[in-house]
Order: structure tokens, then C-alpha cells, then sequence
């Protein structure tokens, strides 16, 4: 990866374009490759030591998740799903849950506060922090159900897919460890070709419904599964088929903003011209009246 | 010159604090509405201020308001000729009210605003407390709360419009400031504006 500077393309709550010069930049990518996977968690680790984050010590719930979601202190979390197969067999159904960097987020889409969420050139979605107010809409934007409000500091927290490294050349902390490669780190372009041929090879080797992940619905995802049982995405812990802003957010922060703004207004100036027209109303037989 | 008492010093009270609380409420509301109206969000102290501070106002103006709501319901119940001068609206903007039916106490429009508010201060309450937070909003699915902050941003605009028409209506009939200054009207005010409501006061003259 070539060294990116932080080009701003979009804002949260912004009606102006940001002047980034996007024109040169990258698209990136994390391509998690579900069929490589071996939910070490070493990913995890890595995101806790590089982010400093540390999430309280949870109970043993009888499963592997752990912790058990994700959280202001757990930016990515290992998924684990034991699926009965067709063939009667144990599928064991493990995902790396997390921010997907959505090309049309509906975080951002949601946020009321102006750069509380950016998008940079490269595709990478960010918080910051300094400006969010902690109103949870990026949680209600979210198709994916991602973003979590710190308890601490009541600021909305997720993955930054490292954008504080990529910035600097390096691969996100997850990809820098994952011991078995099921983690890979570059422009999106290539990425979807690697995902293609790997999707060849799982193809071969009795996966025939293998697909890459990269839902049309948010606009591409920069972070991409490859799925060796690509039909059927909710297998892996409720990876949504199809995901999109939801029609009540995208009606609530879309056509229903410039509406009621116009409606308001037009109440104002109703009146205003009402006045100037018609005049006041007065009590003509009546002196003292004052209003 | 005669006076009529129209409202009592605790009518007064109320709606005044009621009309303090909705202005701090919209204004902080409108700034997390639309991103060009964000600036308004100094006027409580900031963004986060104001995301703090706007529920507990808006469940002050709630509260305030169900006290305003027993004391004028009974008034408000809308008759025939209610319904007859909401069809002469044409009549009522042209300032034509020697061609409207008798009004009492308070005229179909003022009714029909009192009951659109009612509806809109009822929704505003229910759906702001599903996406408060950190407090409540945890409590609700994910298709409830973003429905609560469409029905509550939505709820509120109509509230919004119907406060313009509201403070528009007191600046265009004059002699009706006084009535939320100093509770009095002028008999000339309530014959000509509520001819049935005087005939009840000033017993059947």
C-alpha cells in the first residue's frame, strides 16, 4: 500500500463537499477469507494492543464468543456458529464481525453532527470523536448493527480499519497478525481478483455456492468475506443477505428534512404576507384596545 | 372601558413555562434535524449539552402541558359551528367574521390546533423515550427505535407548524397578546371576536 494522506470526501451533517482532491487515491480493502479462518482471535488481540483498548471481563456463557459482542473496548469479535449440515455433519460457521466500510454508509447518512463521521478517499469510514454528541443515530443508520456507545464517555466507538496506520503505509493490526492469512490487506481492486480466484479453488474443492461478500445494497463493502457457503450469508451468525439503509431511516434523514424545513418556512411567510395583505385584525369600536 | 378575565394567573404561568420549554425543545430538536440548522445546538451549550438536555426538557414541556390539557379540554370540543367555520376558512383569512358562524369561547381553528398539539406532544413523548439515550433507548429493537425517531421528527414539524400558526394568530388578532399578558380582554375584543363565549359571561347581554 502506498502512504495516503487523511483526504476527507465526505462529512456527517455536512451539505457542502469537503475539498478533497480524491481524484489519485486508492480504494483499500480488508478481504477476510472465511475459509482460511481458524478463530484464534489473534486479530482481536491485535486490535485491543494497537487501538489501547481493553473491554471488562465477561462470564463464560458456554461458548466461544468472547467477548460476547462487540463493544466501546471490542472493536472486532469472533462470531461462532455449530450449524447441522445437509449431510448431517457439523459445520463450524466462524466470522469476524466488525465495521464493513461501507461505500453509502448509513452511519453517516444518520449522524446529526457535523464530522462527527468521515469518509476518507481511500473508502475508510471514521468516527471522531470530538464532534459526536453520542445520539446513537449512527446505530440506527448502521445495516450491519455495529457501532456502540461507550458507557464511559458516551461517544459512539467502531473499527477505524486502522486508518491512523494505513495512513502510514502499514496493514490494519488484524491483517498484520492473522497467522493463517485468512486476513489480507490492499486496493480493493486486487483484493476482489484475489477473492475470485480463491472463490475458483473452494469452487474445486466441493464448495460450489462460495461468493465474495461485497453487498451492492451499501454500495460495495471495504471490508469483504469470502463465504464458502455464499448463498447463504445469515449462516454466519445473521450476515444479512441483502443489506441497505433502512427505508424508515433513509425517509426520516432523506425527502423529510427538505420538507419539513419548506413547511416551516412557508408557515412563516404565510404570515408575514398575510400581514402585509390582510392587515391585523382589530376591534374597530373600541379605543383602548392596544395590542 | 369594560374587561373580561379570559385566563387566571395559573393559566398564565403554565403556558408561559410551557412556551419557554417548547422553544429551548424545538431549537435544540431543529439542530439535530437538518445539519444547516446544527448551529443551533449553542444555544443550549453544544451538541452533546444539547443531546443531554433535550429530553428532560421535553418531558418538562410534556408534563406542563397535560396540565394545560385538564384545564382547557372541556373547552375545546369541537360543534357545529365549529365545523361550519373551519369551512369558511376562506371567510376567517379574509378577515370577513361578521360572515362566520357564532364562535364561543375559542373558534374551530384554535379547537383543532388544541387536539393536533395534544396528538403531537403524545407521540413526541412516546418515541423520544425509545431513542433516548443512554437511558431507555437500549430497552427497544433496532425497527422500533428507527421508527421513534421518524414518528418524533415528524410529530414534531407538525407541532412546529402548528406553534407558527399559533404565535401568528395572537400577533394578527390584536387585543389577544394582552389575554397571555395580563389574562384580561376588552368586552368589545370578546364581542366581536367569541360573541358566544360573551353572551356567557356577561350573562345573555
Amino acid at each position: 500500500m502506498a502512504t495516503q494522506a487523511l483526504h476527507v470526501v465526505a462529512r456527517s451533517a455536512t451539505t457542502m463537499t469537503p475539498p478533497a482532491d480524491a481524484a489519485n487515491t486508492v480504494a483499500v480493502a480488508k478481504l477476510i477469507d472465511i475459509s482460511k479462518c481458524i478463530g484464534c482471535k489473534a486479530c482481536q488481540v491485535a486490535c485491543m494492543e494497537w487501538n489501547e483498548t481493553r473491554p471488562e471481563i465477561g462470564d463464560n456463557e458456554g461458548v466461544y464468543d468472547n467477548p460476547r459482542d462487540l463493544g466501546a473496548g471490542a472493536w472486532t469479535v469472533m462470531r461462532f456458529n455449530e450449524l447441522e449440515n445437509e449431510q448431517g455433519g457439523i459445520d463450524w460457521l466462524i466470522r469476524k464481525d466488525g465495521c464493513m466500510h461501507c461505500e453509502e454508509p448509513g452511519c453517516m447518512k444518520a449522524c446529526p453532527s457535523p464530522g462527527a463521521i468521515i469518509k476518507l478517499s481511500n473508502g475508510i469510514i471514521d468516527f471522531n470523536s470530538d464532534n459526536c454528541i453520542g445520539c446513537g443515530y449512527c446505530v440506527q443508520g448502521c445495516p450491519f448493527n455495529i457501532p456502540r456507545i461507550s458507557t464511559k464517555t458516551n461517544k459512539a466507538t467502531k473499527c477505524t480499519l486502522c486508518s491512523d496506520r494505513v495512513t502510514q503505509g502499514k496493514d490494519p493490526a488484524c491483517v498484520s497478525t492473522c497467522p493463517t492469512k485468512a486476513l489480507t490487506f490492499g486496493p480493493k481492486e486486487d483484493q476482489i481478483k484475489a477473492a475470485e480466484e480463491r472463490i475458483k479453488d473452494l469452487n474445486g474443492r466441493g464448495y460450489q455456492k462460495a461468493a465474495l461478500y461485497n453487498p451492492q445494497g451499501v454500495g460495495g463493502t471495504h471490508v469483504m468475506y469470502v463465504l464458502p457457503h455464499g448463498d447463504k450469508p445469515e449462516q454466519y451468525n445473521g450476515l444479512p443477505a441483502n443489506p441497505s439503509i433502512s427505508p424508515t431511516v433513509g425517509l426520516w434523514k432523506g425527502i423529510m428534512k427538505p420538507v419539513a424545513l419548506i413547511a416551516m418556512a412557508a408557515a412563516v411567510l404565510t404570515g408575514v404576507v398575510h400581514y402585509a395583505v390582510k392587515g391585523p385584525n382589530k376591534v374597530e369600536d373600541d379605543h383602548d384596545i392596544k395590542a | 372601558m369594560s374587561k373580561i378575565v379570559r385566563y387566571s394567573g395559573s393559566d398564565r404561568m403554565t403556558h408561559m413555562v410551557v412556551a419557554l420549554l417548547f422553544i429551548l425543545a424545538a431549537v435544540s430538536g431543529l439542530a439535530f434535524f437538518h445539519p444547516s440548522l446544527f448551529f443551533l445546538s449553542n444555544v443550549l451549550g453544544g451538541g452533546q449539552l444539547s443531546r443531554i438536555l433535550h429530553p428532560f426538557i421535553g418531558v418538562a414541556m410534556f408534563v406542563l402541558f397535560v396540565v394545560l390539557y385538564f384545564k382547557f379540554w372541556h373547552h375545546n370540543i369541537l360543534n357545529k359551528n365549529d365545523r361550519q367555520w373551519l369551512k369558511q376558512i376562506g371567510d376567517v383569512i379574509a378577515n370577513h367574521e361578521e360572515r362566520l358562524p357564532e364562535v364561543g369561547r375559542y373558534n374551530g381553528g384554535q379547537k383543532l390546533l388544541f387536539w393536533v398539539m395534544t396528538l403531537a406532544m403524545l407521540l413526541l413523548v412516546v418515541t423520544g423515550f425509545a431513542f433516548w439515550r443512554p437511558y431507555f433507548a437500549s430497552n427497544f429493537g433496532i425497527d422500533t427505535v428507527r421508527l421513534a425517531a421518524l414518528v418524533h421528527a415528524a410529530s414534531a414539524a407538525v407541532l412546529i407548524i402548528g406553534i407558527i400558526v399559533h404565535i401568528y394568530a395572537a400577533i394578527w388578532v390584536k387585543g389577544t397578546l394582552g389575554a397571555m399578558k395580563t389574562g384580561y380582554v376588552s368586552s368589545a375584543w370578546a364581542r366581536k371576536h367569541h360573541p358566544g363565549w360573551y353572551k356567557e359571561v356577561s350573562g345573555g347581554k
